[in-house]
């Protein structure tokens, strides 16, 4: 969607690829410096490298780790610039159909039963928390569609979406208190951390956010659409029941990954399309890019922070997003109203 | 309809009824309406507040659930494909209560949203949409600021805005909800201009107006009150200037001045 020479004005797509190119290289330089850091604290990528039993840890964790900080932040920012343009509201997150406390309660049934009965020990190691937290995540989704009978209408979506997460959130922790040993590992994943992250999960969060980007971007004109109200989008002939659909599984299937792989980490999701914003007012089509990339830099520049600011200690990367986060929005918030 | 000539009206409903809410809260607004709206003309519609202008006129469009039928250039509104229809009938919505989604959004590009009925999925906008948005933001006088953010706009320039996005649909038929809310006088003198062209064009447009004065300047004049049609005619005649002041309770007067009409309270 590239504006032609002279009818629409230059700036805009200039400054947009500036932008990206720009939240590219700090993410490039960041990864770099998420190679060095470990629990031994910084040190330079060179003499990691020299040491093979150092370079193998480089290799085989740190790199897989802070590719998927990455991967995962670019997912939920992009689940969250979709999320704000479905349901035409700022606070939108990407967490809003429930697909947290989905993930949560499938984590937490999950923990439960490795304690309990062998069989369900068994069931649950080859499900595995990440996919019982991608299944969890995706079922609630689900479970908030039929209630609201169809993506039809947003704000029936967005109530069931409400009702979705509390009672399941109430769920979760019933099941939690029930079972105090599985309070600890709830805890962590609730937090949220990229320390389980693999090659192949990391393949996987790279694939699944080249497939959502895809598609968000094929509907980036209906989102601009639709920011013109549900009456105008319709009759400029656009059919709003399957495109709602289709976004909201672009919202599914990224948050889904995202959850199921790091956990539940705040704001970020949240955050990236309003930072991406503050920098400057554009279509969809490149919001969903910039907040992708925003995501992925947020993640990654926590991700290193909670890694390094208290090594060899790390700080749940979720509790930082959160901190980092809020205060950066409410900085945001007041220089504009100042 | 024969398919060689044009159908003489571009807007027929027979028996049309509308209710809105849900359950208990139902409520009927528009009741059996039978009207035809004149292809190539302008048509007001007027009426208190409630009367049902703007039910009526999403109805038009096909925007709402509605009993009855409506044609569209002689074809029945459900015979239509989706695109088609929105390549043939605009609709531009009630001024004064705009989203504030789309502040984000450049001028320029909400203007270019009156080209989705003519692009393909995922084609670039091509020469013809360009041009489009061009000529519709020239005509509302909005071209010289595409570049600034909608958001950022006055309660006027975002209405200008969005009167080029629903001309830059070019559709043979124009449906546009009080498009004078927030539009100084010589605005709203430019969109009176506006109007006798695209009538002149052979275009057809209609207009829910709450400035009695200004809805006298159509062709027909098309009065509801309370769901129901109070008159339907020519606008200069004196049966509609009768109907009127019937509607509004006699406190309007219908009175010649330099060669139109105004209304005026009392």
């Amino acid at each position: 969607m590239q504006g032609a020479p002279g009818a629409q004005g230059p700036t805009q797509p200039r400054r947009a690829t500036a932008l990206g190119l720009g939240l590219t290289l700090a993410a490039a330089l960041l990864g770099l410096l998420g190679l060095g850091v470990g629990s031994t604290g910084l040190e330079p990528l060179w003499r990691l490298l020299a040491d093979p039993v150092a370079a193998q840890i480089v290799w085989d964790i740190r790199a897989p780790r802070t590719l998927g900080a990455w991967a995962a932040g670019a997912l939920l920012g992009l689940a969250g610039a979709v999320a704000q343009g479905l349901f035409r509201n700022p606070l939108a997150d990407p967490f809003l159909l429930g697909s947290a406390s989905g993930a949560s309660l499938a984590v937490a049934l999950l923990l439960v039963g490795v304690g309990g009965s062998p069989f369900a020990a068994a069931w649950a190691l080859q499900l595995g928390l990440t996919g019982a937290a991608f299944v969890g995540a995706v079922a609630a989704v689900l479970l908030t569609l039929a209630l609201a009978r169809g993506a039809q209408h947003t704000f029936r979506l967005l109530l069931a979406g409400v009702v979705v997460g509390m009672v399941l959130g109430a769920l979760t922790a019933l099941l939690t208190l029930m079972a105090p040993a599985t309070l600890a590992a709830m805890q962590a994943f609730m937090l949220g951390s990229t320390g389980f992250i693999d090659w192949s999960a990391w393949a996987l969060m790279a694939s699944v956010g080249a497939l959502c980007l895809g598609v968000g971007w094929a509907l980036a004109r209906v989102l601009d659409g639709l920011s013109l109200g549900e009456a105008t989008a319709h009759s400029l002939g656009l059919p709003l029941g399957p495109l709602r659909a289709a976004l909201v599984a672009v919202l599914a299937l990224a948050t889904g990954t995202a959850v199921a792989h790091t956990g539940l980490i705040a704001f970020v999701g949240l955050a990236a399309p309003h930072l991406v914003r503050a920098l400057l007012k554009t279509t969809h089509a490149r919001l969903l890019w910039l907040s992708s990339l925003m995501g992925g830099l947020l993640l990654l520049a926590a991700d290193l922070l909670a890694r390094g600011l208290l090594a060899p200690q790390e700080i749940p990367v979720g509790v930082l997003t959160a901190v980092l986060g809020g205060g950066y929005l409410l900085w945001l918030m007041h220089r504009r109203n100042a | 309809m024969s398919a060689s000539s044009p159908p003489t009206a571009a807007l027929q409903a027979s028996h049309l009824s509308v209710q809105l809410g849900h359950g208990r809260q139902t409520r009927p607004v528009l009741h059996d309406l039978q009207l035809s709206i004149r292809a190539g003309h302008w048509t007001s519609i007027a009426g208190p507040n409630g009367a049902g202008k703007s039910t009526l006129l999403r109805a038009l469009a096909g925007l709402l659930p509605a009993q009855g039928s409506v044609h569209l250039l002689g074809r029945p509104l459900a015979h239509w494909p989706q695109r088609e229809r929105a390549r043939s009938l605009a609709w531009l919505a009630q001024g004064g209560c705009a989203e504030l989604g789309a502040d984000d959004l450049s001028v320029h590009d909400v203007a270019l949203l009156g080209r989705l009925p003519h692009q393909g999925w995922l084609a670039a906008p091509g020469p013809a949409d360009w041009a489009a948005v061009e000529q519709a933001l020239r005509q509302t006088q909005a071209w010289d600021w595409r570049e600034r953010a909608f958001g950022a706009l006055s309660g006027g320039e975002r209405q200008r805005v969005l009167l080029a996005r629903l001309l830059a649909v070019q559709a043979q038929v124009l449906l546009m909800d009080e498009p004078l809310a927030n539009l100084d006088p010589p605005h709203q003198a430019d969109w009176l201009a506006l109007v006798r062209e695209l009538v002149a064009q052979g275009r057809t447009v209609v207009s829910v107006l709450h400035e009695i004065s200004m809805a006298l300047m159509a062709d027909d004049l098309l009065l509801l009150q309370a769901g129901r049609i109070a008159y339907a005619g020519p606008a200069h005649d004196a049966a509609a200037h009768a109907a009127l002041a019937a509607v509004f309770d006699q406190r309007l007067r219908i009175r010649p001045l330099d060669g139109r009409w105004v209304a005026l309270l009392q």
